[in-house]
């Protein structure tokens, strides 16, 4: 129980509650469950691929690209729905998922192989994979009445008052907590963030590591190209832009060491939560539009601030605690 | 002592209770070159960083030109005219000799306040011609060979007006011939009144140089007196102060046929034809200056470099070792040097680290088995006495020793045949070196066969059954436990077994 109160996850959802305490005693519609319901369609997408961003990140990397690979997934399913309307949807979301893989397969041959770091590999392939959005589709759009009933209505459609969006994103954070906490490839993906030289003394493949981090992390982000441009039902070039950099923001509101070797799930998904209450909380209480990205930056920098803060009180404690048993 | 200019008065400093400095007391005169002495963890670094302001002491005062001071930062210490030139130098290897010399105070134009880079050029210029130094103000360091970045050092000492020129194993890295100019340059700096703290534990240097010495051991104060009066054994009594039987308790272990077999393992310009055998039960020590590729010619065969040529045996059979995994496979395990950097996962806890080089040994198919990671952690753990509020403790929070102990666990869970420990006590707390001594004596015992890379020479007099001496990448002596002494051991590492 004590360490509960040290751990970061725990400080934000602290933060949270505090939040949504405020906004509700402003506006107490704001409290409708139908509210969160709709906060938690608006972060699923996000959540999912700030986990794939999380498993980069704990390597040491980054991955500039997933915006770009889910417009590029997102498009190229949307275009196929388009022209071949026959092919089932489970076909669509597996043939999604596969492009997803491939690019951030490629993103991981290029890191692992070549050698190239991975803020510039995925620098540059953002840029590749947003110009293959552009090439396939013309610079036209795929709109709503272009796709069939069954690829728009698929994020909507619900078992129990939930949408298949929220279980998939569910069945993902399952899944990977799984994978990072039970399985051996995802201690070794945290060895490999926490000391690269000494995992390689004990044995870990990094280029293996690196290149299994960079390809989940694309295949969960074609799975939300399919499920991004099936939810608004339009597909566009801009599809997701500067996507990359909210994945990003919920790792780092989450508690995920941007140097690498450290973050959990929970956090990340917390992460993402906290950043859909923003920007639903600024909306319900009228904030002028104009405002809102400025306050939501603002807040996010509050956040990581109470964080860093938080953690630097706990290891004082820690130290203090060292000396006493020394 | 009228021409005292540093006095330090009955100095302790204590880390969370543990006493590193008990009452030391320390004088050093204008114009004399005074040897600081004493093993590694005898508290001489500790000393050094009080007197640079890096620290503040716990009790005790230092005067300054007959007037109490205090140093309550490093800008404070060096205004008062302290630098230290360090072991491994601080410099920025990206920037010219004249930027390094003047970083921290730059000189300004006085009129309009921009940098003037052409004094400063200038002013480098002085410094380098007197130190002899035949380098250019804008070279950049990184191209520098380690004997000239001493010299920077140096000369950044000396732009800052320094009256106390602190040289901490100043030798440590450097050719003969370029020791024998530092001596020169030394010895100018004296004739100009300068005061120079020499930290060394190579007595032959301390006699060359010095005129006058304290001793340090266990973080006291043991004595002080001129080099001229006194002798090499005297002062060795002095900073052992315990014979080397009790630092280094050999026990006798049986040495069986031989485990590893390399043959003329060469890697271009690194190391050449290294061959040795190495048997089960059996200590070998591997002595040599820092640079003389010890670490490398171990790192090739576990398989983190690789060879240009040469051969490894184990048991009588040729191996190929691509990486650390088939290395492991085979049974050799290696504790590298830097714990921080090559050994410890810091952002991990104690379970988790220890258990990562078997992680296929613990975990079921694909699946981690927390239980079972548990069990090995406690049994090796306690084995090794790795002090913690938990297993789960992470290992950031650990001090140094107890580190370094998790990162032997961690090995020693490999149940290795072969066991290569690089450094295995630098830097560490003199108990936990004992209990580290009596760890490797007892696995020689159990009949792993150990190679023991130090560069403490006490140590590998007092642990080794053989000694190999390696100098510039090559082998350049052999020696049994009998046949070996410090002196020849030196001669070798320093490469003039000829003379």
């Amino acid at each position: 129980m004590k360490d509960l109160f040290r751990k970061r996850e725990f400080n934000l959802f602290i933060f949270i509650l505090f939040i949504i305490f405020g906004v509700s005693w402003r506006t107490p519609s704001f409290l409708y469950i139908n509210n969160f319901v709709d906060i938690l369609n608006d972060t699923a997408i996000l959540s999912m691929v700030a986990i794939g961003q999380l498993m980069i990140i704990v390597t040491g990397g980054i991955d500039l690209s997933v915006g770009s690979s889910l417009a590029l997934s997102g498009m190229s399913v949307a275009l196929l729905n388009q022209y071949h309307p026959g092919i089932p949807i489970f076909m669509i979301i597996l043939i999604s998922i596969a492009i997803g893989l491939l690019l951030g397969s490629i993103n991981g041959l290029l890191v692992s192989r070549a050698k190239i770091p991975p803020i510039i590999t995925t620098l540059g392939t953002m840029s590749i994979y947003r110009g293959l959005v552009f090439v396939l589709c013309g610079g036209t759009w795929v709109s709503a009445h272009e796709m069939t009933e069954a690829f728009r209505v698929f994020p909507r459609r619900s078992f129990l008052g939930i949408s298949s969006l929220i279980y998939l994103s569910i069945l993902i954070v399952i899944l990977f907590l799984i994978f990072l906490n039970l399985t051996r490839t995802g201690r070794e993906i945290y060895g490999v963030g926490g000391n690269k030289i000494a995992s390689q003394y004990v044995g870990i493949n990094l280029k293996k590591i690196q290149y299994i981090v960079f390809t989940l992390c694309g295949g969960i982000t074609g799975l939300a190209g399919f499920l991004w441009v099936a939810r608004y039902a339009a597909a566009q070039s801009e599809t997701a832009i500067g996507f990359e950099l909210q994945t990003i923001a919920a790792c780092v509101i989450g508690g995920v060491s941007i140097t690498g070797g450290s973050g959990t799930i929970i956090g990340v998904v917390l992460g993402a939560f906290f950043m859909g209450i923003v920007y639903n909380a600024l909306t319900m209480i009228n904030v002028s539009p104009f405002w809102q990205m400025a306050i939501q930056g603002f807040i996010i920098i509050f956040a990581i601030i109470i964080n860093t803060v938080m953690d630097k009180r706990n290891q004082q404690l820690m130290l203090r605690k060292r000396s006493f048993n020394e | 002592m009228n021409n005292c200019i540093i006095e330090m008065k009955g100095i302790k400093k204590y880390f969370y209770g543990v006493k590193a400095l008990d009452g030391v007391d320390f004088k050093v005169r204008t114009g004399e070159v005074h040897a600081l002495i004493g093993e590694n963890g005898a508290g001489k670094s500790t000393l050094v960083k009080i007197l640079t302001g890096v620290y503040q002491p716990t009790a005790g005062t230092i005067i300054l030109n007959d007037k109490p001071v205090q140093f309550p930062s490093p800008q404070v210490s060096q205004k008062a005219g302290i630098s230290a030139i360090h072991q491994e130098a601080t410099m920025f290897p990206d920037l010219s000799v004249m930027e390094n010399i003047f970083m921290g105070h730059h000189i300004r134009n006085k009129s309009n306040g921009l940098l003037s880079w052409r004094e400063m050029k200038d002013k480098t210029q002085i410094l380098l011609d007197k130190l002899e130094l035949d380098i250019r103000p804008d070279t950049k360091v990184k191209n520098l060979s380690v004997a000239q970045r001493h010299m920077v050092e140096i000369a950044k000492a000396l732009s800052l007006n320094a009256k106390v020129v602190i040289m901490d194993e100043p030798t440590s890295a450097l050719t003969l011939r370029e020791v024998e100019y530092l001596y020169k340059i030394i010895r100018k700096l004296k004739s100009e009144g300068k005061a120079i703290i020499f930290i060394s534990h190579k007595f032959e240097e301390v006699f060359e140089i010095a005129d006058y010495f304290t001793v340090l051991r266990d973080g006291k104060y043991i004595g002080e007196g001129t080099i001229a009066d006194i002798t090499v054994d005297k002062i060795v009594q002095m900073v052992i102060g315990r014979s080397l039987a009790q630092m280094y308790p050999k026990l006798e272990a049986e040495q069986g046929n031989i485990i590893l077999k390399v043959e003329n393992l060469s890697k271009i310009g690194v190391f050449k034809n290294i061959s040795f055998d190495l048997h089960k039960g059996e200590i070998l020590g591997f002595f040599g200056l820092v640079g003389a590729g010890r670490s490398e010619v171990m790192q090739t065969i576990f398989g983190i470099d690789t060879k240009t040529s040469g051969e490894v045996f184990i048991d009588g059979e040729k191996v190929y070792i691509a990486n650390p995994s088939d290395a492991m496979n085979f049974g050799l395990a290696y504790l590298p040097e830097d714990r921080q950097i090559q050994g410890a996962i810091l952002a991990m806890n104690i379970r988790e680290n220890i258990t990562l080089p078997i992680i296929d040994r613990t975990s079921r198919h694909i699946f981690l088995d927390r239980n079972r990671e548990f069990e090995i952690t406690d049994e090796y753990g306690k084995y090794i006495e790795i002090k913690a509020s938990g297993w789960e403790q992470l290992v950031e929070d650990l001090s140094g020793g107890n580190q370094q102990k998790v990162v032997l666990a961690k090995w020693i869970a490999t149940k290795p045949r072969i066991l290569i420990m690089d450094e295995p006590t630098k830097g560490i707390d003199i108990a936990t070196k004992a209990t580290v001594h009596n760890f490797i004596s007892e696995l020689a015992k159990k009949g792993i066969a150990i190679i023991l890379i130090s560069s403490e020479l006490p140590e590998i007099l007092g642990m080794s059954n053989n000694v190999i001496v390696m100098h510039e990448g090559v082998i350049t002596a052999k020696f049994t436990r009998e046949g070996a002494n410090s002196k020849k051991i030196i001669r070798a590492a320093i490469g003039s077994i000829s003379k």
